[in-house]
């Protein structure tokens, strides 16, 4: 191998592959596949008539599961001897694709922002007043909500580096905030949006100070912890919340004070036009879209202010911000609360489209999707949580369009089972090819002469 | 105390410092005085207590017993025991470097100046609020800010890689950057840990002449830990010597060298010697 590359002229030719190695390796994955399957995927269990549990051998799945990883470690094996002398394992974009996009941000920029402007349009000639519907919903707000959700939670973790993993507490604060003001006092979405927002704030301080002491691993389970009682009392308290069933019969929000339905104050019937639940949804996209572009210019505009540089001094090294005359309490409860607050605004919209909340939309998964988001779109990166936004809630959603594969694996098959599978196997993908998120580098927030971007490795994750 | 006219004070007030961790006493009733345009240098073998001083002037510890008073040129004075650190460089104005160089390694060099500008930008930017909305004269302070970090980097000779995150500048570039930064939040004293660690002959007499002119040009009074001898005798006015956390010499360099006391905790003494030696410095 060394002479290989020590003569750069010669052609590498039909180099000799160690079949064996390769065996061996791909025998050594399969074994712990084996292992692995036989606990999990072995036995399926389903309850007989009489309430008894019932154990269905499924051993051809094992030999399925253990049959592809030995292939697949086999095949990469082979590859990575083949490509030893490169650095990257897995390359599908040309070299440089990420420094490209960054040179022309803000190009792109302009370019994004068009596209999610012109995109109710777009869909409705594409798929028509009928199929447009699920496009600006379930792909342009649902994702849109997760873009806001995780740009917020950035300011938090990218920024501040401190590790929140109840994220989706203020989420629910904001949420809860709304239906209950609304319903309860019938208070305009105007006014409860603000108001959503400054509880969820509040309640961020709150989180604040008794973990401001903590750092790392202790800071997340505490947040994690935090997150689980918000949930626990809205189940729990049920005079106050309505415990698991919820809130329903949630005030929508108007349009500056004219409904969205049929009647003859409605918005079709005021401005002329033909009666479509369409309306409501494109307003809510609107909506949710300058929510997020709020989020957006915020925490720009924040990072170039003392404060926002004062948080990302307290990821690199807090004793020594500490010795600069920066107040590290309030610096860290200013970037919860901001975090936070966008968390509420988010909630607020959530519960007004929806119509209806319970507390199982709050859940831990919904936090650890908000941070893998921010994680795997690069910490600190605006960009970087946007495209990890579409992938992850866009390719779940995505996958619901997928009946097709059952002309393929029978009637059984539903694609929408799987995303968790892909969920992880995207993690995974993602942390073995950019360790450091999607979009790792750091753009500095001034600059002398010449704005160069700073390497990952340069930059800390913080230590909570 | 108050029969010694203002501006006599010295600028920096130790008395009696004690700190003690559990059963340990790192700092054993130590007084001394930092004056006003002076390099005060702390000097000791290792773990005689000197970052621990630091530590408690800087407010980093909380002492175990004792005062510190800091004078300012305006007449106000600060009780340095009673203020949480960020308060003692904010307002007593006294800014410190760490022995192992803490940067903001992932932010420019600029920005490090910038984040040392913190609480005046904080204010300019009032409170965040106005300078999240655009109003007000933040853009301006912000320049103002931006010049005096173009000062300093001028000064240390920095000025070309400024836009360069502060980690990938070599070792001695570090030290002085680190300088540069504590002299960003415009204090009255400056405590430098070791600065002269892990330098090379030449960066060290740069180094000198950077501490030198800050005290010249700036007027700021230097306190610094050294074990670099030729940096102690060359430039300081004064120089107090601790050993197992106690003080033993205090004075002019010249007069700290010929001290035998001196000589005994740094060199060694003759096993008879001992006994006399550690008699007169009250440690048997």
């Amino acid at each position: 191998m060394a002479q290989t590359s020590s003569t750069p002229n010669a052609t590498p030719g039909p180099r000799k592959l160690d079949l064996k190695a390769a065996l061996k390796e791909a025998g050594f994955a399969a074994f712990v596949t084996l292992g692995l399957c036989i606990p999990i995927i072995a036995w399926g269990t389903r309850q007989n008539m009489d309430n008894v549990l019932v154990l269905d051998p499924r051993w051809d799945a094992v030999a399925w599961a253990v049959g592809i990883v030995f292939v697949g470690r086999f095949l990469m094996a082979l590859r990575q001897q083949g490509k030893a002398d490169r650095k990257s394992l897995v390359r599908f974009l040309p070299h440089g694709t990420f420094a490209f996009f960054q040179r022309n941000s803000r190009v792109f920029s302009l370019f994004g922002l068009g596209f999610l402007v012109t995109f109710p349009i777009i869909a409705i000639n594409l798929a028509g007043w009928g199929g447009a519907l699920k496009w600006i919903d379930n792909f342009g707000v649902q994702i849109l909500i997760y873009v806001m959700l995780g740009w917020g939670l950035n300011i938090v973790v990218g920024l501040a580096g401190l590790l929140d993993l109840g994220y989706v507490a203020f989420y629910a604060v904001g949420a809860y905030s709304y239906a209950l003001l609304a319903k309860n006092f019938g208070l305009s979405f105007w006014i409860l949006l603000p108001m959503s927002g400054i509880l969820a704030a509040f309640w961020g301080m709150l989180l604040g100070f008794p973990v401001l002491r903590l750092r790392g691993d202790y800071l997340a389970i505490v947040t994690l912890a935090f997150g689980e009682i918000i949930r626990l009392i809205l189940i729990n308290w049920v005079e106050f919340s309505n415990g698991y069933a919820g809130i329903s019969g949630i005030p929508r929000p108007s349009f500056f004070g004219i409904p969205f339905n049929a009647s003859d104050e409605g918005f079709a019937a005021v401005f002329g036009l033909e009666f479509s639940p369409l309306y409501r949804t494109i307003f809510l996209y609107y909506l949710i879209l300058a929510l997020a572009l709020l989020t957006a210019f915020v925490s720009l505009r924040l990072r170039r202010l003392p404060v926002g540089r004062a948080w990302e001094a307290l990821r690199e090294d807090e004793i020594a911000c500490r010795s600069l005359g920066i107040n590290t309490t309030n610096t860290k409860l200013t970037a919860f609360s901001i975090g936070a607050m966008f968390g509420g605004f988010a909630g607020a919209f959530f519960s007004a489209r929806q119509g209806f909340i319970s507390p199982e939309s709050f859940v831990f998964m919904e936090s650890a999707i908000i941070l893998a988001i921010v994680v795997l779109g690069g910490m600190g990166s605006l960009w970087g949580c946007a495209i990890a936004a579409i992938v992850m809630i866009g390719g779940t959603e995505l996958l619901r369009e997928l009946d097709w594969l059952k002309a393929i694996f029978g009637n059984d098959f539903d694609p929408t089972k799987y995303r968790m599978l892909i969920f992880g196997f995207a993690m995974v993908v993602i942390m073995i090819w950019k360790p450091r998120g999607l979009i790792s580098t750091r753009e500095p927030t001034t600059f002398l002469k010449e704005k160069k971007t700073i390497s990952a490795d340069m930059v800390q994750e913080g230590h909570g | 105390m108050a029969t010694v006219p203002l501006h006599d004070r010295p600028l920096l007030q130790v008395e009696h410092l004690t700190m003690r961790f559990g059963g340990l006493t790192a700092v054993n009733d130590l007084s001394f005085e930092a004056r006003k345009g002076d390099i005060t240098a702390l000097i000791g073998p290792n773990g005689a207590g000197k970052t621990t001083v630091f530590n408690c002037i800087t407010g980093f510890y909380k002492p175990t017993e004792g005062m510190m008073t800091l004078t300012q040129d305006s007449g106000s004075s600060y009780l340095l025991e009673r203020m949480p650190d960020f308060r003692i460089s904010w307002k007593a104005k006294v800014a410190r470097t760490f022995q192992n160089i803490r940067l903001f390694g992932g932010m420019t060099v600029l920005e490090n100046l910038l984040v040392a500008q913190h609480n005046p930008l904080m204010i300019a930017s009032g409170f965040t609020f106005l300078g999240v909305l655009g109003i007000g004269g933040y853009r301006s302070r912000e320049k103002e800010a931006i010049e005096k970090a173009k000062f300093w980097l001028e000064k240390i000779n920095l000025i070309d890689r400024a836009d360069d995150p502060a980690a990938d500048l070599p070792y001695g570039d570090q030290r002085r950057l680190e300088i540069a930064r504590a002299m960003c939040t415009d204090p009255v004293l400056l405590c430098l840990d070791e600065p002269a660690a892990g330098l090379n002959p030449r960066e060290s007499h740069d180094l000198n002449t950077l501490l030198l002119s800050i005290r010249k040009d700036i007027g700021t009074a230097l306190l610094l830990i050294e074990h670099d001898m030729s940096v102690v005798m060359e430039i300081s006015d004064h120089v107090v010597v601790l050993d197992y956390g106690t003080k033993i010499s205090d004075g002019t360099p010249a007069e700290v060298k010929a001290d035998p006391r001196v000589i005994a905790a740094y060199l060694g003494v003759d096993d008879e010697e001992v006994a006399a030696v550690e008699a007169e410095v009250g440690l048997a």
